[in-house]
């Protein structure tokens, strides 16, 4: 009998987009991160596991450099992007948030028009030459994003006057409006209903074809449904990485298998 | 098998669906040597009441089933639990089967009470059997403790559980030869052997799946020749 085997082959792993090399992260004198060694494949979905406060979020946060505005806040180690150091003196960190967006757990648009929420970043990073063409962003970015067929009928109405769930595709499709190449999300479907949340997954697994998504999450079945590569956080360490159906399956480390499997404690 | 979980239902949960197979094990096993004494001894009241166990079986695999089912909506398993879930529907199946041919071996004893077949031939299916009836036990051991050295073991004894089939069949045909009229009892005898040597499958399968259940593999890489690949179907590749 063959019985369910379990086979995984890493040998044909798809380029690393982004690379964390030695990465230690420091609050004051609290250090937050150990020697986080991490890729984020490219066109694929990475999740980010592990109990709270763990760093997770911190991990997050140095893809794109959101820790520089954090006080007290100090990365050390190497970040690339591409293979270029997203922490070198000459990189503008302007640029780098427009190849790198975020999603935030709560969905949190502009006070503004729906159409200027998505608008905004197009504008700013000079990515449209007249109205038509900006229109056009717009609308594709909301098409991508699964809400213009909610929207296209109201989209002088506030950002704030959606659901929940339609927030954070509002979100997600501002994101995309600057074509970004990674898109980093932190526990995006905290706030939202079984639906919500299953509309939201669907999206992700259609933005592979495009982008690089890196997701933070804290459930475990999102995890396993949305993502093709897994990492396993505890207390600043990255304890397993590998192929999401191995780590949900089979898991090597005992920390990760009763982690997930609900033995923490 | 680990530590326990954080929601303490989901450990009584797995012991639950681990004490059900047990029970199961257990009537399986007696279910095999009740069916092989009943011959033997040409006991027909005994093999009457093998026959009217098998339900029993039935219905514990119909539990096995409803705990798992639920365990999978109320629980979402990962991992090591998954793999004792989904192994513990196979095992139950592959219990059923076993004590499935426990009962034809019953049915089958009784209908040769009035057949003439001389006693090396019963004497065959004995030998036979005895090796099956330890496997079982040393299997359903290897389950109840997760011993995989153990299940391994099991596993690869089911070589020499083949070989005597084989032979046990030669030999049968060969009384056939000498003596037609024992040809109708050795017929049954032939059928007799051959279920026994599938409940020597199943006990293999129970093998790999207690493998399975702590390491996510079986012993696939170097299995015994010959015996059917029931669940190969089912294997992703
Ligand atoms: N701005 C900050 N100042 C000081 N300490 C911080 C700050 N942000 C995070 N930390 C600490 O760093 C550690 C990692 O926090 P982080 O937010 O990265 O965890 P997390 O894995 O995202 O947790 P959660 O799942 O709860 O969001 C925690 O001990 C936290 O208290
Ligand atoms: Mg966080």
């Amino acid at each position: 009998m063959t019985v369910l085997n379990i086979a995984t082959s890493i040998d044909a792993l798809p380029p690393p987009k982004m690379q964390g090399d030695k990465v230690n992260v420091y609050y004051g004198a609290k250090q937050a991160l150990f020697d986080v060694d991490l890729s984020v494949r490219e066109r694929h979905v990475t999740a980010l596991i592990g109990p709270s406060g763990c760093g997770k979020s911190t991990f997050l946060r140095c893809l794109n450099r959101m820790n520089d505005v954090v006080e007290g806040a100090r990365v050390e180690g190497r970040i690339a992007l591409d293979g270029q150091d997203i922490y070198d003196r000459g990189v503008d960190v302007v640029q780098l948030r427009a190849r790198i967006g975020m999603v935030f757990q709560k969905p949190n648009p502009f006070p503004k028009s729906i159409y200027e929420n998505v608008a905004y970043g197009p504008r700013i990073h000079g990515l449209a030459a007249g109205r038509a063409e900006l229109d056009a962003i717009v609308e594709t970015s909301l098409r991508r994003a699964g809400l213009w067929k909610e929207v296209s009928d109201r989209l002088d109405q506030p950002g704030t006057s959606l659901s929940g769930g339609q927030q954070q595709r509002l979100c997600i499709a501002r994101a995309i409006a600057v074509s970004p190449e990674v898109i980093l999300m932190d526990e995006p479907c905290s706030a939202l209903d079984p639906i919500a949340t299953a509309t939201i997954e669907e999206l992700i697994d259609e933005l592979r074809q495009n982008f690089t998504i890196v997701i933070v999450t804290h459930s475990m079945q999102q995890a396993a449904r949305v993502s093709q590569f897994t990492a396993f956080f505890h207390l600043g360490v990255v304890v397993e990485y590998g192929e999401t159906p191995r780590v949900f399956t089979t898991p090597v480390e005992k920390r990760t298998q009763d982690y997930i499997t609900g033995r923490f404690g | 098998m680990a530590s326990e979980h954080t929601v303490r239902r989901f450990d009584q949960d797995l012991d639950q669906l681990s004490a059900t197979i047990s029970e199961m094990g257990g009537l399986a096993e007696v279910q095999i040597a009740d069916a092989l004494r009943a011959l033997r001894d040409r006991d027909g009241a005994l093999a009457e009441r093998v026959i009217s166990t098998d339900p029993k079986i039935d219905a514990l695999d119909a539990r096995v089933q409803d705990q798992t089912v639920q365990l999978l909506a109320l629980r979402q398993p990962m991992a090591v639990d998954l793999r004792v879930v989904l192994s513990s529907i196979k095992i139950a199946a592959a219990l059923e089967r076993i004590a499935d041919y426990a009962k034809n071996t019953a049915k089958r004893s009784l209908v040769l009470r009035d057949a003439s077949v001389p006693p090396a031939a019963i004497a065959g299916i004995d030998r036979l059997g005895r090796p099956v009836q330890a496997a079982l036990k040393d299997v359903l051991d290897a389950f109840a403790n997760g011993d995989v050295d153990k299940a391994r073991a099991v596993w690869e004894r089911d070589e020499e559980i083949d070989q005597s089939y084989t032979a046990l069949f030669r030999e049968l045909l060969t009384y056939m030869m000498e003596d037609p009229r024992s040809i109708t009892g050795c017929t049954h005898l032939l059928f007799m052997a051959k279920n026994i040597e599938r409940a020597g499958d199943h006990i293999t399968n129970i093998a790999e799946l207690v493998s399975f259940r702590r390491t996510g593999h079986g012993f696939a890489d170097r299995r015994p020749k010959g015996s059917a690949d029931l669940y190969s179907a089912a294997a992703p590749r």
